[in-house]
């Protein structure tokens, strides 16, 4: 063992997570044009000329939908460990991997837990960055969800997840697999603390997570430009030899097939939100008798 | 890998023959230890070395494998198989019914392959579509109703990725059936008897106890599926079932199973029956022990099992940066 442990960070606002390059310009992915990064930042990471939507990472989502200077971060000092000793053909050791994304984003992992409030309702939340190894959940994220829905049965705040994921983190082998399993026992704290879980689902929101913690919301919500679905695209193809319709899987998909209950645009997210929470202001009056709270818990030795 | 004791009388005998070398007559000494190395050898049959994952990949798609419904007529005294989700209609790659085991009624739900090209397309390889999670579902909240202990036997490569699948929310029904067992109020014991294929599985695979059998595997992903991803070419499955270790040993090692079930001769495609009667044992044996638990505690001791697996490093938590 060794005697130094490695260190964690834990994320502060105030503080940028990585030194915005020095570009100016951004090339919008959907339209083509070049258009002022500072604008791009100003209008919520949405496309100025065309209305598309650049990727959103972690810090600037709890940004976005939090009350400025509310935000604490309720992560466990854990990271990443290389269980099966996997090797990317390409890209070497996983956790050479994880290094890189970790200087990348300057997160310590590819998810972040906290509590803020939201127009002054108390809330836990966990967001995911897609830019750390495509936001996909090992062992690392499963302990966190868990970690973070514990929180929020205990302190009786409403639940805030937001995916953006491409699944489950395939160097953990089966370990990543049953973070599946892992997440939604641990969501069972939450019904039976009578805590609401809102999942947002946004680009995107697939494979693993989406079979598992993301699907299984009180309410559920796709942000506009969402992809959201099980198996990839590609695969899809490749089985049905049939090239898929332009909207599969796509929010609208997702919202006409019944799996979300409403698609949101970016810049109403957090009013949105908001409004939804207003109907569960109730919840923290409730006297309910946590079951599993009891039994799972180390936190409430009594 | 070989018997320690084995091991250790090698060593002796080779120490004494390099002492011997020199001026003492050890021979009589040796000639002893190395009678006694064969009888041992003789004894103890060779520990089994850790299998290859690529072939215990083959060896679990094995078409003359023992399937589901193989096990329920070599296991069970009757089966009453129940059709249809009720909403959609009835997927082949998912059986679900009541049957008699040892005397007592449980529920059986398993993925199920065909034996032939016909079965197959009928069977979808075992490929189910949301509607077989949510037939499985159905059948599960009907052993809860009467209490009806509930036995899953998991075999299919994947859940359908396809259109239709994708259109009924297939990754929604796996979510929901992994919590609906979670809150099952039933013993639940599943096994895994031959391709243990990523959600697919996972949707029908929380229980109280997790089995394996010796040559059946278990994977996030399908090796294919990780190899064209990562490795850029499903050709290079093999390489990718290496990487990810998708064999018995390896989930036992892991907390992921419970127990490995031998298989006889070189594995469950040359012997049906042994096969099932080494499974029944060990079905009867941890339905025994999980019966005795009350419902509260066991349904407690599922979570608490789920929410151990994960392996992650515990790091020193700094709040400034450097």
């Amino acid at each position: 063992m060794a005697i130094f442990k490695k260190k964690y960070f834990k994320l502060s606002l105030d503080q940028p997570t990585n030194k915005d390059d020095e570009t100016l310009w951004l090339k919008c992915k959907a339209c083509g044009e070049l258009v002022f990064k500072k604008r791009v930042r100003e209008n919520n990471n949405i496309c100025p000329k065309c209305g598309d939507y650049f990727f959103l990472t972690a810090p600037e989502r709890i940004q976005m939908l939090v009350d400025a200077g509310t935000f604490e971060d309720i992560s466990k000092p854990i990271g990443a460990a290389d269980p099966l000793g996997f090797v990317d053909p390409e890209e070497g050791p996983y956790l050479d991997k994880v290094k890189k994304a970790q200087e990348k984003t300057g997160l310590s992992n590819e998810i972040i837990i906290g509590k803020a409030t939201i127009n002054e309702v108390p809330v836990i939340l966990a967001v995911m960055d897609f830019r750390f190894i495509g936001g996909s959940m090992g062992s690392v994220m499963g302990e966190q969800l868990t970690h973070a829905m514990r929180a929020a049965a205990h302190e009786r705040r409403p639940f805030i997840l937001i995916s953006s994921t491409g699944g489950a983190r395939m160097q953990e082998g089966i370990l990543s697999l049953m973070q599946m399993a892992k997440t939604l026992s641990a969501r069972r704290m939450l019904e039976e603390a009578g805590v609401p879980l809102i999942s947002v689902m946004t680009y995107p929101t697939t494979g693993g997570v989406q079979a598992s913690i993301a699907s299984v919301g009180d309410i559920t919500l796709a942000e506009k430009g969402a992809l959201i679905g099980f198996a990839g695209r590609r695969v899809i193809q490749q089985t049905i030899k049939q090239t898929l319709p332009a909207d599969f899987q796509t929010d609208k998909f997702a919202y006409e097939h019944g799996f979300v209950d409403k698609v949101v645009n970016r810049e109403n997210l957090r009013q949105e939100l908001s409004r939804i929470l207003r109907f569960f202001a109730g919840i923290a009056r409730q006297r309910r008798e946590p079951v599993s709270l009891r039994i799972l818990s180390p936190a409430r030795k009594s | 890998m070989s018997d320690k004791r084995i091991l250790e009388l090698e060593r002796k005998i080779r120490e004494l023959k390099a002492f011997s070398d020199e001026s003492i007559d050890l021979s009589a000494e040796i000639e002893k230890l190395e009678a006694k190395l064969q009888t041992l050898k003789e004894q103890v049959p060779p520990m089994p070395s850790v299998p290859d994952d690529w072939d215990q990949v083959k060896l679990a798609r094995n078409s003359k494998r023992p399937y589901t419904l193989d096990y329920v007529r070599l296991m069970m005294d009757d089966f009453y198989e129940l059709h249809g989700d009720q909403m959609i209609g009835d997927d082949a790659a998912i059986v679900t019914g009541i049957a008699l085991f040892e005397g007592e009624t449980v529920v059986v739900v398993g993925h199920q392959k065909g034996r032939d090209v016909t079965e197959n397309i009928r069977r979808n390889f075992g490929m189910a579509h949301p509607e077989g999670y949510r037939k499985a579902l159905r059948v599960l909240k009907l052993a809860e109703r009467f209490g009806f202990p509930v036995i899953s036997l998991i075999d299919t490569p994947a859940a359908y990725p396809g259109t239709e699948a994708e259109e009924r929310n297939i990754g929604g029904a796996i979510a929901q059936n992994i919590y609906e067992m979670f809150k099952l109020q039933v013993p639940i014991i599943v096994a895994v008897i031959g391709e243990g294929g990523s959600g697919g599985a996972l949707g029908l695979g929380v229980g109280d106890r997790v089995l394996m059998l010796e040559h059946a595997i278990y994977s996030v992903i399908p090796p294919e599926g990780c190899a064209a991803i990562l490795f850029r070419d499903a050709k290079k499955a093999p390489e990718a079932a290496r990487a990810m270790k998708v064999t018995a040993p390896t989930l036992l090692e892991l907390k992921i199973i419970d127990e490995i079930i031998p298989e006889p001769n070189e594995g469950a495609h040359t012997d049906h029956e042994t096969t099932a009667l080494m499974l029944k044992e060990a079905l009867r044996r941890h339905l025994k022990e999980i019966s005795r638990i009350s419902i509260e505690k066991l349904l407690a001791q599922r979570s608490k099992k789920f929410q151990a697996m994960g392996i992650f490093e515990e790091l020193e938590e700094t709040h400034a940066r450097e």
